[in-house]
């Protein structure tokens, strides 16, 4: 999915990460700020851009300013951002719980 | 056994710091909220991360409540996330009528159907807030095999009642009372409302005694800091878990000599004196007393 859209979720609080998607021309790209870029830079863009992938969304420019948030934390907001990007208000709850398995 | 229930703590649910350590603080039920304390424009985002920190976090040592917004605004999908989730009581706020919970029931079986989970794993409690709440109180509490308890959420109420808070709580003594007596009837848990001044560690003391007094499980909490004094209050003195020890001995005893109605330091022992003396050693235990 493309869009002409920009959404941000999430706060600038401890242990939470603030995720703003805007239309990018071509594939994700992911501009990461973090504390703790040199260590876990790499899985945190990992985790965005399959969280991104299974939503279907492409052609995508993310801003991500993580303040430690947990793996858990940053799938969520991704989810909340992409969900919001495409105007869906009705999560497809079997879809996102079926990551788990 | 049936569960401790002396503080329930809400969490914000747009919180993912307060989600991550809620269970760190001697709670025995933690509340995630995703109604007063989420604004309107972070419904969603608060329902996916207590979602999440559901799926993710160990909180096997806590009751997890959620406090769910009303069915036709967005409740209707807090409850299936919450209960995809694996939450184990559904709050419902602003309960008026025995109506409110039988819709939410009809919901909650809705999604554990769906998903395959057993009917009647979740189960749920109601918040009552208003005068009509608390008249229906004896309703709501037997409306559904789900109920596990009824709250008094008492901000709502003092202002639908045209009142306030006052220290000695008498604006509060008949909607406690029925509540609670509502609660005994149905037999499910009673937990008393929030205590908001955070600061006044007196107040919270009194109140907590006046409440425990009248019989109820516990309290709602809105700050770590009260959990101590709440649970401090409720646990039993020395001198009462000794006395309900001798209890139980005198019941195996008996059980041991298959005789009826026994007597413990002259005391007749009979069913209610047991119940107290199970209660009492259970908040000992919680306290980390020594048990034999």
């Amino acid at each position: 999915m493309t869009t002409n859209q920009t959404v941000t979720v999430g706060t600038m609080e401890s242990s939470d990460i603030m995720i703003t998607l805007k239309p990018n021309a071509s594939g994700i790209k992911i501009d990461l700020e973090s504390n703790v870029k040199k260590q876990f830079g790499a899985h945190i863009t990992a985790l965005i851009t399959e969280v991104l992938q299974k939503l279907d969304i492409q052609n995508i420019a993310v801003e991500a300013v993580d303040k430690g948030a947990l793996d858990c934390t940053i799938k969520a907001r991704t989810i909340a951002a992409a969900y919001r990007l495409q105007g869906k208000t009705d999560y497809d709850w079997e879809a996102l719980n079926s990551w788990n398995d | 056994m049936e569960r401790l229930r002396r503080t329930m703590m809400f969490v914000p649910g747009a919180n993912p710091a307060m989600l991550r350590d809620a269970v760190l603080y001697g709670a025995d039920s933690v509340m995630f909220d995703l109604e007063d304390a989420v604004s309107l424009k972070e419904k969603d985002t608060a329902r996916v991360l207590v979602y999440s920190a559901l799926k993710t976090f160990d909180y096997s040592s806590v009751e997890t409540v959620v406090r769910v917004n009303a069915l036709d605004a967005g409740g209707d999908q807090d409850i299936e996330a919450m209960v995809l989730g694996g939450i184990n009581v559904i709050r419902l706020p602003k309960t008026e009528t025995a109506q409110d919970i039988v819709d939410v029931d009809a919901v909650i079986t809705k999604v554990e159907k769906k998903y395959g989970i057993p009917v009647g794993t979740t189960n749920m409690m109601a918040a009552i807030e208003s005068a009509e709440g608390v008249l229906n109180a004896r309703d709501i509490a037997k409306a559904s095999p789900r109920m596990i308890g009824i709250a008094l959420g008492a901000e709502d109420y003092v202002t639908s009642q045209k009142t306030r808070r006052y220290p000695d709580g008498a604006e509060l003594s008949f909607a406690r009372n029925y509540i609670l007596h509502s609660a005994r009837a149905a037999g499910i848990a009673a937990i008393d409302t929030v205590y908001s001044d955070v600061d006044n560690e007196e107040g919270l003391r009194h109140e907590t005694e006046l409440i425990k007094q009248l019989g109820f499980d516990g309290k709602s909490v809105i700050n770590p800091r009260q959990i101590p004094v709440i649970n401090g209050i409720y646990a039993p003195t020395a001198k009462e878990v000794q006395k309900a020890q001798e209890v139980m001995a005198g019941i195996r005893e008996a059980e041991a000599k298959g005789s009826g109605v026994i007597a413990v330091n002259g005391q007749m022992v009979d069913k209610p004196i047991v119940e107290r003396a199970e209660r009492v050693l259970a908040l000992a235990k919680a306290t980390n007393m020594e048990v034999d």
